[in-house]
Protein backbone atom coordinates (compact mmCIF):
# COMPACT_ATOMS: atom_id res chain seq x y z
CA UNK A 1 0.00 0.00 0.00
CA UNK A 2 2.72 2.42 1.03
CA UNK A 3 4.68 1.34 -2.00
CA UNK A 4 1.72 2.03 -4.27
CA UNK A 5 1.31 5.54 -2.91
CA UNK A 6 5.03 6.14 -3.47
CA UNK A 7 4.81 4.98 -7.09
CA UNK A 8 1.60 6.92 -7.71
CA UNK A 9 3.10 10.14 -6.34
CA UNK A 10 6.28 9.64 -8.37
CA UNK A 11 4.30 9.23 -11.58
CA UNK A 12 2.68 12.63 -11.08
CA UNK A 13 5.92 14.22 -9.86
CA UNK A 14 8.01 12.93 -12.75
CA UNK A 15 5.61 14.31 -15.36
CA UNK A 16 6.02 17.76 -13.82
CA UNK A 17 9.76 17.44 -13.29
CA UNK A 18 10.65 16.22 -16.77
CA UNK A 19 8.37 18.63 -18.62
CA UNK A 20 9.75 21.44 -16.44
CA UNK A 21 13.28 20.39 -17.36
CA UNK A 22 12.42 20.25 -21.07
CA UNK A 23 10.73 23.65 -21.06
CA UNK A 24 13.51 25.34 -19.12
CA UNK A 25 15.88 24.55 -22.02
CA UNK A 26 14.02 27.30 -23.92
CA UNK A 27 15.38 29.88 -21.47
CA UNK A 28 17.25 32.41 -23.58
CA UNK A 29 16.10 30.76 -26.82
CA UNK A 30 12.44 31.79 -27.05
CA UNK A 31 11.19 33.13 -30.39
CA UNK A 32 10.31 36.45 -28.70
CA UNK A 33 11.13 37.65 -25.21
CA UNK A 34 7.54 37.41 -23.95
CA UNK A 35 7.44 33.77 -24.97
CA UNK A 36 10.84 33.09 -23.46
CA UNK A 37 9.52 34.45 -20.16
CA UNK A 38 6.23 32.56 -20.48
CA UNK A 39 7.94 29.20 -21.03
CA UNK A 40 10.34 29.69 -18.14
CA UNK A 41 7.45 30.79 -15.89
CA UNK A 42 5.57 27.62 -16.76
CA UNK A 43 8.74 25.57 -16.21
CA UNK A 44 9.10 27.17 -12.79
CA UNK A 45 5.52 26.28 -11.84
CA UNK A 46 6.09 22.69 -12.97
CA UNK A 47 9.34 22.32 -11.06
CA UNK A 48 7.65 23.86 -8.01
CA UNK A 49 4.88 21.27 -8.27
CA UNK A 50 7.48 18.54 -8.70
CA UNK A 51 9.25 19.72 -5.55
CA UNK A 52 6.08 19.44 -3.44
CA UNK A 53 5.31 16.02 -4.94
CA UNK A 54 8.85 14.66 -4.56
CA UNK A 55 9.06 15.88 -0.96
CA UNK A 56 5.87 13.98 -0.29
CA UNK A 57 7.10 10.89 -2.16
CA UNK A 58 10.30 10.93 -0.09
CA UNK A 59 8.26 11.15 3.10
CA UNK A 60 5.96 8.30 2.02
CA UNK A 61 8.93 6.13 1.13
CA UNK A 62 10.52 6.80 4.51
CA UNK A 63 13.98 5.55 3.59
CA UNK A 64 15.84 8.78 4.20
CA UNK A 65 15.98 9.86 0.57
CA UNK A 66 15.29 13.55 -0.04
CA UNK A 67 13.33 15.20 -2.85
CA UNK A 68 16.65 16.11 -4.47
CA UNK A 69 17.86 12.50 -4.25
CA UNK A 70 14.71 11.41 -6.05
CA UNK A 71 15.01 14.12 -8.68
CA UNK A 72 18.69 13.68 -9.47
CA UNK A 73 19.88 10.25 -8.42
CA UNK A 74 17.52 7.71 -9.91
CA UNK A 75 18.35 5.63 -12.96
CA UNK A 76 16.38 5.89 -16.17
CA UNK A 77 14.05 2.94 -15.49
CA UNK A 78 13.17 4.37 -12.07
CA UNK A 79 11.45 7.43 -13.54
CA UNK A 80 7.73 7.00 -14.18
CA UNK A 81 6.86 10.01 -16.34
CA UNK A 82 4.87 9.51 -19.53
CA UNK A 83 6.86 9.34 -22.74
CA UNK A 84 5.03 12.46 -23.96
CA UNK A 85 6.81 14.85 -21.61
CA UNK A 86 10.31 13.54 -22.38
CA UNK A 87 9.97 14.15 -26.13
CA UNK A 88 12.43 16.69 -27.48
CA UNK A 89 11.48 20.36 -27.74
CA UNK A 90 11.68 20.36 -31.53
CA UNK A 91 10.41 23.60 -32.99
CA UNK A 92 8.02 25.92 -31.16
CA UNK A 93 5.00 24.05 -32.54
CA UNK A 94 6.24 20.74 -31.11
CA UNK A 95 6.86 22.33 -27.71
CA UNK A 96 3.40 23.92 -27.65
CA UNK A 97 1.54 20.82 -28.83
CA UNK A 98 3.32 18.73 -26.19
CA UNK A 99 2.39 21.35 -23.56
CA UNK A 100 -1.18 21.63 -24.75
CA UNK A 101 -1.85 17.87 -24.70
CA UNK A 102 -0.35 17.72 -21.22
CA UNK A 103 -2.23 20.78 -19.87
CA UNK A 104 -5.50 19.50 -21.31
CA UNK A 105 -5.02 16.30 -19.32
CA UNK A 106 -3.75 17.97 -16.17
CA UNK A 107 -6.78 20.25 -15.79
CA UNK A 108 -9.40 17.54 -15.18
CA UNK A 109 -6.79 15.44 -13.37
CA UNK A 110 -6.03 18.10 -10.76
CA UNK A 111 -9.71 19.00 -10.52
CA UNK A 112 -10.40 15.40 -9.51
CA UNK A 113 -7.29 14.94 -7.35
CA UNK A 114 -8.38 17.87 -5.16
CA UNK A 115 -10.94 15.47 -3.73
CA UNK A 116 -8.46 12.65 -3.07
CA UNK A 117 -8.68 10.95 0.31
CA UNK A 118 -4.96 11.62 0.61
CA UNK A 119 -4.79 15.09 2.18
CA UNK A 120 -1.36 16.04 0.88
CA UNK A 121 -2.05 15.02 -2.73
CA UNK A 122 -5.33 16.94 -2.52
CA UNK A 123 -3.52 20.04 -1.23
CA UNK A 124 -0.90 19.89 -3.98
CA UNK A 125 -3.64 19.45 -6.59
CA UNK A 126 -5.63 22.42 -5.25
CA UNK A 127 -2.55 24.61 -5.48
CA UNK A 128 -1.36 23.33 -8.87
CA UNK A 129 -4.76 23.55 -10.56
CA UNK A 130 -4.76 27.34 -10.35
CA UNK A 131 -1.41 27.49 -12.16
CA UNK A 132 -2.43 24.87 -14.71
CA UNK A 133 -5.40 27.01 -15.80
CA UNK A 134 -2.94 29.69 -16.95
CA UNK A 135 -0.76 27.11 -18.70
CA UNK A 136 -3.72 25.64 -20.56
CA UNK A 137 -5.02 29.02 -21.66
CA UNK A 138 -1.57 29.92 -22.95
CA UNK A 139 -0.90 26.69 -24.85
CA UNK A 140 -4.45 26.56 -26.24
CA UNK A 141 -4.21 30.07 -27.60
CA UNK A 142 -1.00 29.15 -29.38
CA UNK A 143 -2.55 26.04 -30.95
CA UNK A 144 -5.35 28.22 -32.27
CA UNK A 145 -3.01 30.94 -33.48
CA UNK A 146 -0.73 28.49 -35.28
CA UNK A 147 -3.55 26.39 -36.72
CA UNK A 148 -5.46 29.44 -37.90
CA UNK A 149 -2.31 31.36 -38.87
CA UNK A 150 -0.15 31.08 -41.95
CA UNK A 151 0.33 28.12 -44.24
CA UNK A 152 3.70 27.54 -42.59
CA UNK A 153 2.41 27.69 -38.99
CA UNK A 154 -0.50 25.43 -39.91
CA UNK A 155 1.87 22.88 -41.43
CA UNK A 156 4.13 22.92 -38.40
CA UNK A 157 1.38 22.50 -35.84
CA UNK A 158 -0.08 19.69 -37.94
CA UNK A 159 3.28 17.95 -38.10
CA UNK A 160 3.63 18.34 -34.34
CA UNK A 161 0.19 16.79 -33.75
CA UNK A 162 1.13 13.86 -35.97
CA UNK A 163 4.40 13.44 -34.09
CA UNK A 164 2.97 13.65 -30.56
CA UNK A 165 -0.65 12.55 -30.52
CA UNK A 166 0.35 8.87 -30.30
CA UNK A 167 1.80 9.60 -26.85
CA UNK A 168 -1.41 11.12 -25.49
CA UNK A 169 -3.08 7.83 -24.60
CA UNK A 170 -0.42 7.05 -22.01
CA UNK A 171 -1.70 9.89 -19.86
CA UNK A 172 -4.67 7.58 -19.17
CA UNK A 173 -2.54 4.51 -18.35
CA UNK A 174 -3.62 2.64 -15.23
CA UNK A 175 -2.47 -0.58 -13.60
CA UNK A 176 -2.68 -2.35 -10.24
CA UNK A 177 -1.09 0.64 -8.48
CA UNK A 178 -4.03 2.76 -9.54
CA UNK A 179 -6.65 0.10 -8.91
CA UNK A 180 -5.58 -0.39 -5.31
CA UNK A 181 -5.50 3.32 -4.60
CA UNK A 182 -8.79 3.99 -6.41
CA UNK A 183 -10.45 1.57 -3.99
CA UNK A 184 -9.15 3.67 -1.13
CA UNK A 185 -10.36 6.91 -2.68
CA UNK A 186 -6.80 8.15 -3.17
CA UNK A 187 -6.16 7.72 -6.91
CA UNK A 188 -8.32 8.97 -9.77
CA UNK A 189 -10.00 6.57 -12.18
CA UNK A 190 -8.51 8.18 -15.28
CA UNK A 191 -11.19 6.77 -17.58
CA UNK A 192 -13.64 9.18 -15.94
CA UNK A 193 -11.54 12.10 -17.19
CA UNK A 194 -11.73 11.18 -20.86
CA UNK A 195 -14.95 13.05 -21.70
CA UNK A 196 -13.60 16.33 -20.27
CA UNK A 197 -10.28 15.79 -22.02
CA UNK A 198 -11.86 14.97 -25.38
CA UNK A 199 -14.22 17.91 -25.15
CA UNK A 200 -11.42 20.40 -24.49
CA UNK A 201 -9.29 18.90 -27.27
CA UNK A 202 -12.14 19.33 -29.77
CA UNK A 203 -12.96 22.84 -28.57
CA UNK A 204 -9.46 24.04 -29.38
CA UNK A 205 -8.92 22.01 -32.55
CA UNK A 206 -12.16 23.26 -34.07
CA UNK A 207 -11.25 26.85 -33.38
CA UNK A 208 -7.77 26.20 -34.80
CA UNK A 209 -9.11 24.49 -37.92
CA UNK A 210 -7.11 21.37 -37.11
CA UNK A 211 -7.89 17.68 -36.89
CA UNK A 212 -6.43 14.81 -34.95
CA UNK A 213 -4.22 12.49 -36.99
CA UNK A 214 -5.91 9.43 -38.48
CA UNK A 215 -3.45 6.98 -37.02
CA UNK A 216 -4.68 5.04 -34.02
CA UNK A 217 -1.15 4.05 -33.04
CA UNK A 218 -0.63 4.41 -29.28
CA UNK A 219 2.60 4.27 -27.34
CA UNK A 220 3.20 3.75 -23.65
CA UNK A 221 5.74 2.38 -21.20
CA UNK A 222 6.91 5.45 -19.31
CA UNK A 223 4.64 4.74 -16.35
CA UNK A 224 6.54 1.50 -15.71
CA UNK A 225 9.98 2.93 -16.42
CA UNK A 226 10.38 2.20 -20.16
CA UNK A 227 11.44 5.33 -21.95
CA UNK A 228 12.22 6.58 -25.43
CA UNK A 229 15.80 7.16 -26.50
CA UNK A 230 15.66 10.91 -25.85
CA UNK A 231 15.19 10.39 -22.13
CA UNK A 232 18.70 9.19 -21.34
CA UNK A 233 20.14 12.32 -22.94
CA UNK A 234 17.86 14.51 -20.87
CA UNK A 235 18.91 12.74 -17.67
CA UNK A 236 22.60 13.02 -18.52
CA UNK A 237 22.25 16.78 -18.59
CA UNK A 238 19.83 17.07 -15.66
CA UNK A 239 21.88 14.85 -13.36
CA UNK A 240 25.32 16.06 -14.34
CA UNK A 241 26.03 18.21 -11.28
CA UNK A 242 24.93 15.61 -8.72
CA UNK A 243 26.81 12.83 -10.50
CA UNK A 244 29.99 14.87 -10.94
CA UNK A 245 29.90 16.45 -7.47
CA UNK A 246 27.94 14.06 -5.23
CA UNK A 247 25.96 15.70 -2.42
CA UNK A 248 26.68 19.23 -3.59
CA UNK A 249 24.12 21.74 -2.36
CA UNK A 250 22.85 24.98 -3.80
CA UNK B 1 4.42 37.54 27.68
CA UNK B 2 4.35 38.25 23.97
CA UNK B 3 0.92 37.66 22.46
CA UNK B 4 -0.15 36.60 18.98
CA UNK B 5 -1.32 40.02 17.85
CA UNK B 6 2.13 41.42 18.65
CA UNK B 7 3.73 38.77 16.43
CA UNK B 8 1.29 39.57 13.60
CA UNK B 9 2.28 43.21 14.06
CA UNK B 10 5.99 42.34 13.90
CA UNK B 11 5.45 40.41 10.67
CA UNK B 12 4.25 43.61 8.98
CA UNK B 13 7.94 44.50 8.88
CA UNK B 14 8.77 41.48 6.68
CA UNK B 15 8.67 42.56 3.01
CA UNK B 16 7.97 40.42 0.00
CA UNK B 17 11.37 40.40 -1.73
CA UNK B 18 9.92 40.64 -5.23
CA UNK B 19 7.42 43.37 -4.42
CA UNK B 20 9.08 45.07 -1.44
CA UNK B 21 6.25 47.57 -1.01
CA UNK B 22 4.09 44.69 0.27
CA UNK B 23 4.60 42.98 3.60
CA UNK B 24 3.95 39.27 3.95
CA UNK B 25 0.78 40.32 5.85
CA UNK B 26 -0.45 42.52 2.95
CA UNK B 27 0.21 39.65 0.58
CA UNK B 28 -1.82 37.28 2.73
CA UNK B 29 0.69 34.45 2.90
CA UNK B 30 0.89 34.20 6.70
CA UNK B 31 -1.64 31.58 7.71
CA UNK B 32 -1.07 31.32 11.42
CA UNK B 33 0.94 32.41 14.40
CA UNK B 34 1.31 30.36 17.57
CA UNK B 35 3.04 31.60 20.68
CA UNK B 36 4.50 28.59 22.44
CA UNK B 37 6.34 30.54 25.13
CA UNK B 38 7.90 33.95 25.59
CA UNK B 39 10.90 32.65 23.72
CA UNK B 40 9.30 30.35 21.17
CA UNK B 41 7.00 31.14 18.27
CA UNK B 42 5.63 29.19 15.31
CA UNK B 43 4.67 30.94 12.07
CA UNK B 44 2.82 29.17 9.26
CA UNK B 45 3.14 30.49 5.71
CA UNK B 46 1.88 29.41 2.28
CA UNK B 47 3.45 30.02 -1.16
CA UNK B 48 1.79 32.23 -3.78
CA UNK B 49 2.89 29.91 -6.61
CA UNK B 50 4.28 26.35 -6.27
CA UNK B 51 7.64 27.37 -7.67
CA UNK B 52 7.90 30.70 -5.88
CA UNK B 53 11.66 31.13 -5.45
CA UNK B 54 11.15 33.70 -2.69
CA UNK B 55 9.88 31.24 -0.08
CA UNK B 56 13.31 30.48 1.40
CA UNK B 57 14.11 34.15 1.55
CA UNK B 58 10.81 34.96 3.23
CA UNK B 59 11.37 32.26 5.82
CA UNK B 60 14.80 33.71 6.53
CA UNK B 61 13.43 37.26 6.75
CA UNK B 62 10.76 36.16 9.24
CA UNK B 63 13.46 34.61 11.41
CA UNK B 64 15.58 37.75 11.26
CA UNK B 65 12.77 40.14 12.16
CA UNK B 66 11.48 38.02 15.02
CA UNK B 67 14.90 37.35 16.48
CA UNK B 68 15.60 41.10 16.44
CA UNK B 69 12.49 41.41 18.59
CA UNK B 70 14.00 38.99 21.07
CA UNK B 71 12.28 35.75 20.14
CA UNK B 72 14.83 32.98 20.66
CA UNK B 73 13.28 30.03 18.93
CA UNK B 74 11.36 30.48 15.69
CA UNK B 75 9.70 27.70 13.73
CA UNK B 76 8.49 28.44 10.20
CA UNK B 77 6.12 25.93 8.65
CA UNK B 78 4.81 25.83 5.09
CA UNK B 79 1.30 24.63 4.26
CA UNK B 80 -0.33 24.33 0.82
CA UNK B 81 -3.99 24.20 1.76
CA UNK B 82 -6.12 26.24 1.61
CA UNK B 83 -4.26 27.38 -1.49
CA UNK B 84 -3.37 31.04 -1.74
CA UNK B 85 -5.35 33.17 -4.18
CA UNK B 86 -5.20 36.89 -4.87
CA UNK B 87 -8.33 37.19 -2.70
CA UNK B 88 -6.02 36.74 0.30
CA UNK B 89 -4.34 40.06 -0.47
CA UNK B 90 -5.45 42.89 1.79
CA UNK B 91 -7.20 46.01 0.47
CA UNK B 92 -4.37 48.18 1.76
CA UNK B 93 -1.96 45.84 -0.03
CA UNK B 94 -3.79 46.51 -3.31
CA UNK B 95 -3.55 50.27 -2.73
CA UNK B 96 0.17 50.00 -2.01
CA UNK B 97 0.69 48.03 -5.22
CA UNK B 98 -1.06 50.69 -7.27
CA UNK B 99 0.96 53.49 -5.68
CA UNK B 100 4.11 51.49 -6.45
CA UNK B 101 3.22 51.27 -10.16
CA UNK B 102 1.88 47.71 -10.31
CA UNK B 103 -1.76 47.26 -11.29
CA UNK B 104 -3.49 45.23 -8.54
CA UNK B 105 -5.53 42.10 -9.40
CA UNK B 106 -9.02 42.72 -10.71
CA UNK B 107 -11.78 40.15 -10.85
CA UNK B 108 -11.37 38.11 -13.97
CA UNK B 109 -13.49 35.61 -15.76
CA UNK B 110 -12.28 32.06 -15.34
CA UNK B 111 -9.03 31.20 -17.13
CA UNK B 112 -10.84 28.25 -18.67
CA UNK B 113 -12.90 30.58 -20.81
CA UNK B 114 -10.73 30.92 -23.89
CA UNK B 115 -12.59 33.57 -25.81
CA UNK B 116 -14.19 35.68 -23.11
CA UNK B 117 -13.62 39.38 -22.56
CA UNK B 118 -10.23 40.29 -21.16
CA UNK B 119 -10.39 42.09 -17.80
CA UNK B 120 -10.07 45.86 -17.78
CA UNK B 121 -6.76 46.62 -16.11
CA UNK B 122 -6.23 50.31 -15.42
CA UNK B 123 -2.86 51.90 -16.11
CA UNK B 124 -1.21 52.58 -12.74
CA UNK B 125 0.49 55.66 -14.22
CA UNK B 126 -2.30 57.62 -15.90
CA UNK B 127 -5.41 55.69 -14.86
CA UNK B 128 -6.49 54.98 -18.44
CA UNK B 129 -8.62 51.90 -19.08
CA UNK B 130 -7.25 51.74 -22.60
CA UNK B 131 -4.57 49.11 -21.97
CA UNK B 132 -3.52 45.87 -23.60
CA UNK B 133 -1.91 42.69 -22.42
CA UNK B 134 1.51 42.05 -23.91
CA UNK B 135 2.09 38.74 -22.17
CA UNK B 136 0.18 36.59 -19.74
CA UNK B 137 3.49 35.82 -18.03
CA UNK B 138 5.70 38.57 -16.65
CA UNK B 139 8.79 39.31 -14.61
CA UNK B 140 7.72 37.02 -11.77
CA UNK B 141 5.28 34.11 -11.52
CA UNK B 142 2.58 36.39 -10.07
CA UNK B 143 2.63 39.09 -12.74
CA UNK B 144 1.55 39.68 -16.34
CA UNK B 145 2.92 42.36 -18.65
CA UNK B 146 0.63 45.14 -19.92
CA UNK B 147 1.01 48.36 -21.84
CA UNK B 148 -1.05 51.54 -21.64
CA UNK B 149 -2.34 52.61 -25.06
CA UNK B 150 -2.68 56.24 -23.96
CA UNK B 151 0.51 57.08 -22.08
CA UNK B 152 2.32 54.13 -23.73
CA UNK B 153 4.01 53.05 -20.48
CA UNK B 154 4.47 49.31 -20.10
CA UNK B 155 3.51 48.08 -16.63
CA UNK B 156 3.24 44.99 -14.47
CA UNK B 157 -0.14 43.61 -13.54
CA UNK B 158 -0.42 41.44 -10.44
CA UNK B 159 -2.57 38.80 -12.05
CA UNK B 160 -5.67 37.29 -10.55
CA UNK B 161 -5.07 33.76 -9.29
CA UNK B 162 -8.08 31.66 -8.32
Amino acid sequence: MKNNLFTYTLRIADDSLILGQRLSAWCGHGPVIEEDIAMTNIALDLIGQATSLLEYAAEVEGKGRSADDLAFLRFEHEYFNTQLVEQRNGDFAVTMVRQWIFDTFRLPFYEALQRSADKQLAAIAEKSLKETKYHWKHSSEWIIRMGDGTEESNKRVNDALTLLWKFSDELFYMDQVDQDLIEQGIAIDLETLRPAFDERVQLVLQEAGLQLPDSKWKLNGGRVGRHTEHFGHLLAEMQYMQRAYPNMEW
Amino acid sequence: MVDESTIWHYLEEVPDPEVPVLSVIDLGIVRGVKVISDQEVEVTITPTYSGCPAMNYIEQAIREVLSEKGIGEIHVQTVLSPAWTTDWMSESGKEKLLAYGIAPPVNETDKLVLFGDAPVVKCPQCGSEHTKMLSLFGSTACKALYQCQDCLEPFDYFKCLR
